[in-house]
């Protein structure tokens, strides 16, 4: 596991049934491209970064991102989702290492 | 437009191009609110800065989009690094047991960032940094940080967003002045193979461009502040190191007493900006 | 102001000298090939894909990126200069709100950014954006 990755997301606590929604996530990570030489031994970084980044609400698919190197360091994706229902999100980013990193976050509809 | 200053090298004159007036195309946002809260981004140049008319934070300097990254706490990548901040100010260590929050509460430091670099009662400059690793070794008898490392960042990041869109005001009489002499003469003494004191970017030449850079006053009322050149928190010696190697001299130690007494005198340069901890900037 | 004006008119030559020794051939294949990749040779459309970006860059390591393309299930952003063109693919599925989404991006040099949306019904749609990536001031 990547060290000290820590994920943020931003979801409004509350909406009305089918609303349309703004969410925003980051999470701290190198983003390590595979194209840096280490300065010290001259050699190149070997890859190392999250490729795929999900929201789904209550099981059902919001987003699903393929990231390549390209993505910047902390990658950060701002996208639209519909509530239904009261319920949660759950959002869960993928690293090259095999490590998952997840949160969720309720939303009351009312 | 002559820019080439008497005692300047001419290799100097060759490397560093400056670009008169080419900010004025540049459309910013128009004020820097947070949170609803408003941001001074310009205010009266004290009266020892005779050359400059008003002092200006370096968000001012920015692109429109590297400006809009930090009117929203969300869309600032800063503050995930003041959410680790928050992890490492509860996280016990050290052998007496304890974490920072076992002696203080964040609102202890609301206006702390103001005041920093300090004299403290033994007569000796603090910075933030030094503060942390005091009430480290001192009192939690842990391990202190590296001056600049990620920790520290991410620790002086969240003590200083206690203090956010408070005025600087650093004190630079009595105890303080030898020291602010001290960093007053380091601001205009030229270094490197390059031959540049801060002065002749910062003071004489802000709002240009210096290749493709629009040149600040190097304010530090942002710091510790994201780059987006580096993906992370940088503390104001880094950044003071960086600016050293950029003009080819070879830099201070980060805590040194040279940056310390530097950062006092830069402080009081912005006397009045608000504290934008964590800044974004290019 | 002899000095200003000789550095802008090197800097126009040298820019236009770039384009056209360099710039298009190489880059209009690269664009051309990750297209095809998403598109497995469909005919592309231009329009009915907003795609946002700076016209300058303050630096290449976070260029910020926004594309929408109502109704659209699937949209990829290229970057064709890069070391690899593809940046991101957003899936759209049941629940998003809207074919629409922005990122941050490391763009290596001033290139022109592609989206290429894929419809509902199969169609693809695409855009794209000239984004000038600058060097710092001193080295940085």
């Amino acid at each position: 596991m990547a060290k000290g990755v820590k994920p943020r997301v931003k979801v409004p606590k509350t909406a009305s049934a089918g609303d349309v929604i703004t969410i925003k996530t980051l999470i701290s990570h190198k983003m390590e491209s595979g194209q840096r030489k280490d300065k010290k031994t001259g050699k190149i970084k070997p890859r190392e970064i999250i490729h795929r980044f999900t929201c789904d609400f209550n099981g059902q698919n919001v987003i699903d991102v393929k990231l390549e190197p390209a993505i910047s360091s902390n990658p950060y994706f701002q996208f639209k989702a519909k509530v239904p229902t009261s319920g949660e999100f759950k959002f869960t980013w993928y690293d090259d290492d095999g490590s998952i990193y997840s949160t969720s976050k309720k939303i009351a509809v009312g | 437009m002559e820019i080439q200053k008497p005692g300047m090298k001419v290799g100097a004159a060759a490397v560093i191009v400056l670009l008169a007036g080419a900010g004025a195309g540049f459309a910013g946002q128009p004020s820097l609110v947070i949170d609803g809260q408003t941001m001074i981004t310009k205010a009266k140049a004290p009266a020892y800065t005779p050359k400059l008319t008003s002092v200006q934070s370096g968000w001012v300097f920015r692109s429109k989009e590297t400006q809009a990254l930090q009117l929203d706490d969300f869309d600032n990548p800063g503050f995930v690094f003041v959410d680790k901040g928050r992890d490492l100010f509860n996280k016990v260590e050290g052998s007496a047991g304890k974490s920072c929050a076992s002696c203080h509460e964040l609102k202890d430091f609301i206006g702390l960032r103001t005041r920093l670099p300090r004299v403290n009662k033994d007569g000796h400059l603090e910075t933030m940094e030094d503060l942390v690793n005091k009430s480290r070794t001192k009192y939690m008898g842990a391990k202190p940080w590296k001056y600049s490392g990620s920790k520290m960042t991410a620790v002086t990041a969240l003590i200083s967003l206690q203090s956010r869109g408070m005025p600087m005001n650093v004190a630079v009489d009595g105890p303080a002045k030898p020291f602010w002499e001290k960093g007053k003469k380091l601001y205009y003494t030229r270094v490197g193979q390059l031959d540049l004191a801060c002065a002749n970017c910062h003071e004489d030449n802000y709002g240009k461009m210096i290749r493709a850079d629009h040149l600040s006053q190097g304010q530090i009322n942002g710091f510790p502040t994201y780059r987006l050149k580096n993906a992370k928190l940088n503390s104001v010696h880094a950044r003071f190191k960086g600016c050293m190697k950029n003009v080819r001299a070879k830099p201070y130690k980060q805590g040194s007493p040279e940056f310390k007494a530097l950062e006092l005198y830069v402080a009081s340069r912005g006397q009045g900006l608000s504290v934008e901890s964590p800044s974004v900037r290019n | 102001m002899t000095i200003t004006r000789r550095y802008a008119l090197a800097l126009g030559g040298g820019a236009l000298a770039l384009t056209g020794l360099s710039g298009l051939p190489a880059f209009a294949s690269v664009a051309d090939d990750a297209i095809m990749k998403i598109t497995g040779g469909a005919k592309v459309v231009e329009g009915g894909v907003d795609l946002t970006a700076p016209e300058i860059a303050e630096n290449g390591n976070t260029v910020p990126v926004a594309v929408s393309a109502p109704g659209a299930s699937v949209i990829t952003i290229l970057a064709p200069s890069n070391p690899s063109p593809a940046v991101a693919t957003f899936n759209f599925g049941p629940l998003s709100g809207a074919s629409e989404a922005s990122t941050r991006m490391r763009l290596a040099k001033t290139q022109k950014v592609i989206a290429v949306a894929k419809m509902a019904d199969g169609s693809f749609h695409t855009a794209s954006a000239m984004v000038k990536v600058t060097i710092g001031g001193c080295g940085g």
